[in-house]
């Protein structure tokens, strides 16, 4: 899958690690993580992409060769039409990238400091400049923090500053490594809506990873799943349900009855959970709930019921869980 | 598990609507093209200038305590010659060299690795940077990582260390009765830089070493600061053995003892002719190619962290 027309390409990309561990005292052992192990996609130009998976999937070490950070052990890469590893600097003109981990601010400055001399390195004109500031200011709450150095940052206020920099040079894709880790609701919220307005009115493409399904659901309307340096899943957000449960997708009925029973027998449904006068009774998505409610009624004394659909962090909680 | 779903592109490219295309701004400005025809050099010197002079501009904030560290700095290196020119308050020749003419080698010596040590001298930091991952950040900005690692925390107070240097080194040679020709007068300057980009030079493979072995800042200081120290002798005190391996493998040799050799007429006891004192530039020069190499292969080499 060689799609050059994509903004983002890659075809059979694999990194692999040599890692030295210390058996005992006097032994070390080499071993080889492959921490992305041949992985093929494309990303056109305003996808906003959601990219995610286990702690230690290879997610990481995904967007550090996107970006030119790593080389990657075989495949091929493009973005931009740019091979990373080996134009790392032209790259760096056309890309924007945020780790949630880390800085890429200077620790010392002012946040306004920072964003002066990075206009200079990209050598962004001024008038753009002050236009890209003040929107990001205005959007991300900045105005108050702009004198402050880096270092007397809270986290929230630090990955604000992050993102605005990120983006001063307008690049045509943004790369965001867990963009809203640590952050509070209200923080979330406002990254969240900052970067679908940035997609939809500046048309940048963005590329993120997170733990919070919350920023996908919100963001991404498509998703790649990752595991073990492999792509699992790359597709719309709803038909990850069929996918992650391989056709086997379930809704659940839960029931609360006037007292404590045994689990219930209904045709078409199991019992999976039994709580007190409350059980959950598992059935086939695909299948519609009235006969089963109405079976319940007939022979239990029911007080209340809900319909619950497949949730999303199930979905893939099982597709993490089903690994090997 | 099922195998990735082959819907790829397909939901993506529907999101791509052609309508944020064409709203985006045209992007004149960052040229891709353009730091190619200025070449990486000047690209880096330019991004190095930049970074340098941010950093300038935030010590000024606090000119006295600049003023004071750059005083102090030069004060304490002085301290060493103050060491040596008491040494000969006992002895009137070390190896056969007066003390102007010792203060030759220390004065020149102190100079080219003064300026090599204000212009570059935070790339032994690089081995911290390598281990927490944080060079990641530098290697996303568009500015040759050199530029970078090399002005990281420019601390202009290291000009103590120069003027001291040239002090020692101007006093040697208003001191010394050279029989001063168009030669000998350009060889002074020419000593001080080649020798301090001899050791850049060291300092860049010192750096590009690193990213191999975790912290190495130990070796590469044992090559700049511990060849100085070296160099502040007369070659004649040490062993031949050593004197071929900073003439022909690392070539300190040609920092100052070549050229302040020639300068006081002596000869060079490898037997090198006069005119090889004239090559510290060429030297320089050559060395540069496999530190710059190696700095490469160090930076392809960067594996960054797991987290
Ligand atoms: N510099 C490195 N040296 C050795 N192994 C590494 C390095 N970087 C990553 N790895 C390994 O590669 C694998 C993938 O790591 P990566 O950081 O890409 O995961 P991730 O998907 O980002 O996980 P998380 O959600 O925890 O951030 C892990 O097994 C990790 O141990
Ligand atoms: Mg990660």
């Amino acid at each position: 899958m060689v799609d050059d027309d994509a903004l983002i390409s890659l075809d059979g990309v694999e990194k692999v690690f040599d890692v030295r561990r210390r058996v005992s005292l006097m032994r070390r052992e080499k071993r080889q993580v492959r921490a992305v192990d041949g992985i093929s996609f494309a990303v056109a130009r305003g996808e906003m992409v959601g990219y995610i998976g286990p702690n230690g999937a290879g997610k990481s070490t995904t967007i550090k060769m996107l970006t030119g950070i790593l080389n990657p052990s075989g495949g091929r890469l493009r973005v931009a039409g740019i091979d990373p590893a080996r134009e790392r600097v032209r790259l760096a003109h056309r890309i924007g990238v945020v780790f949630g981990q880390r800085t890429t601010l200077w620790w010392d400055l002012p946040l306004k400091d920072s964003y002066g001399l990075m206009r200079r390195m990209y050598r962004v004109p001024r008038a753009r400049f002050e236009e890209n500031l003040e929107r990001c200011v205005d959007r991300l709450d900045l105005a108050e923090l702009l004198d402050v150095p880096v270092r007397q940052l809270s986290l929230g206020q630090r990955m604000r500053g992050d993102i605005a920099a990120a983006l001063l040079h307008d690049p045509d894709v943004l790369y965001l490594d867990e963009p809203t880790i640590g952050l509070d609701v209200v923080s979330k919220a406002k990254v969240r809506g900052f970067l679908r307005q940035l997609n939809e009115e500046r048309g940048t493409t963005v590329l993120l990873t997170t733990h919070d399904l919350q920023d996908i659901e919100q963001l991404c309307e498509r998703v790649m799943v990752i595991d073990h340096g492999r792509l699992m899943y790359d597709g719309a957000l709803g038909g990850l349900h069929a996918a992650g449960s391989a056709g086997e997708s379930e809704r659940t009925l839960v029931v609360d009855l006037e007292r404590e029973l045994a689990p219930i027998s209904v045709p078409g449904a199991r019992v999976v959970k039994v709580e007190g006068p409350r059980q959950w009774l598992a059935f086939p998505a695909g299948q519609s709930a009235a006969p089963l409610v109405s079976a319940v009624a007939a022979e239990y004394p029911l007080v209340d019921l809900s319909v619950r659909e497949p949730d999303i962090e199930d979905v893939i909680a099982r597709m993490y869980a089903g690994r090997d | 598990m099922a195998e990735a779903t082959g819907t790829a592109g397909t939901a993506g490219t529907a999101a791509a609507t052609a309508g944020p295309a064409e709203t985006r701004p045209a992007r004149e400005f960052t040229d891709p093209e353009a730091p190619r025809a200025h070449g990486r050099v000047l690209e880096g010197l330019r991004g190095y200038g930049l970074i340098v002079a941010m950093w300038i501009r935030s010590t000024m904030t606090y000119r006295t305590s600049f003023v004071l560290s750059t005083v102090g700095n030069a004060a304490i290196t002085l301290l060493d010659f103050v060491a040596i020119s008491i040494m000969f308050s006992h002895v009137d020749v070390l190896g056969g060299f007066t003390l102007p003419e010792i203060a030759l080698l220390y004065g020149s010596c102190s100079a080219s690795l003064g300026l090599a040590d204000l212009l570059l001298g935070n790339t032994d930091r690089i081995g911290a940077r390598i281990r927490d991952g944080s060079l990641d950040t530098m290697l996303v900005r568009p500015v040759p990582l050199l530029a970078q690692v090399a002005a990281d925390r420019f601390a202009l107070r290291r000009l103590g260390r120069v003027v001291q240097g040239l002090g020692v080194l101007g006093w040697a040679l208003w001191s010394l009765e050279v029989d001063w020709t168009a030669g000998k007068v350009l060889l002074v300057p020419v000593m001080v830089l080649s020798g301090a980009a001899i050791f850049a030079a060291v300092m860049v493979a010192g750096a590009a070493f690193q990213f191999v072995a975790g912290d190495a800042a130990e070796v590469q200081n044992s090559f700049t600061y511990g060849g100085c120290t070296m160099l502040q002798y007369p070659p004649t005190v040490f062993a031949t053995e050593l004197l071929r391996g900073v003439t022909f493998i690392v070539p300190l040799a040609f920092v100052n003892w070549l050229p302040a050799l020639y300068l006081l007429g002596r000869p060079d006891p490898l037997g090198l002719p006069g005119w090889a004192a004239f090559l510290s530039p060429l030297v320089a020069f050559v060395v540069f190619v496999p530190a710059s190499l190696a700095w490469r292969a160090g930076v392809r080499s960067y594996r960054s962290t797991g987290s």
